[in-house]
């Protein structure tokens, strides 16, 4: 019988959400011109600026996920639990916080901020699946060091 | 004089009445929306530790599916929550 996770055992190995995390804000970089743009053209400047606080909502909010779930399975897979429910609630909170306080502003435009948070989650989250079930299914495809030094001489 | 008095404090009530039903509409449909995935959450999170009790050696592998199934199950509730700010704000 292998090495036994108990409730109160920490889970081992590297963690795995932080290397997802900073992938999709890596992506979330390459795509915010594009939202912006759409934004701007739209709704004019103050839909951008909207769509923009929508963008680093949706980031914050995988960045967020991401460190709680690290921190907590480095200590045990019980809390790694809690964490994941009360995380959630606790990041349900903070995105209404984050809205309720610039509702009255005068650069908000609502609708662009909502779309620019459903979008952007939706398709951040698809683009890092499509890439990581690639990853998980053809394993070998994946790129090395070693592979990039051979392609390089 | 009181006819206009009474049909304006109605107007203000209906109007204060519309209010009130429009921010307990807002609200619920966000409160139920969260209920959702809160059970997705708590179930996927399960399975998962569970998984990985079983096999040690997958615990990346399961970590990685659980942390992209709870956004995805979060995304039904972001979906609520920009439904009951469109209801709210706009």
């Amino acid at each position: 019988m292998g090495a036994l996770i108990t409730s109160t055992a920490q889970v081992e190995g590297p963690a795995p959400e932080a290397v997802i995390a900073r992938d999709i804000i890596k992506r979330a970089a390459y795509v915010t011109p594009a939202f912006l743009l759409v934004a701007g053209l739209i709704w004019g400047m103050n839909g951008a600026f909207s769509a923009a606080y929508g963008l680093t909502i949706v980031v914050c909010n995988f960045a967020l996920a991401a460190a709680l779930l690290t921190w907590s399975a480095n200590i045990s897979a019980g809390l790694m639990m809690g964490a994941a429910l009360f995380g959630y609630l606790i990041r349900l909170a903070l995105i209404f916080t984050a809205i309720w306080l610039v509702r009255d502003a005068a650069w908000v435009v609502m609708l662009p901020l909502g779309l620019t948070i459903i979008i952007a989650h939706l398709g951040l989250l698809f683009w890092e699946m499509k890439f990581i079930s690639a990853s998980l299914a053809f394993p070998a495809l994946k790129p090395s060091a070693v592979s990039k030094e051979s392609s390089a001489q | 004089m009181s006819i206009l008095a009474q049909a304006a404090a109605a107007t203000t009530d209906k109007a204060t009445a519309q209010a009130i039903a429009g921010a307990t509409n807002a609200g619920m449909a966000y409160g139920l929306a969260a209920i959702g995935p809160g059970i997705g959450i708590g179930y996927l999170v399960g399975q998962s530790v569970q998984a990985m009790a079983r096999q040690p050696e997958a615990a990346g592998m399961v970590r990685t599916t659980m942390f992209l199934g709870i956004a995805f199950t979060e995304a039904l509730a972001l979906i609520g929550f920009v439904v009951f700010i469109l209801l709210k704000f706009v």
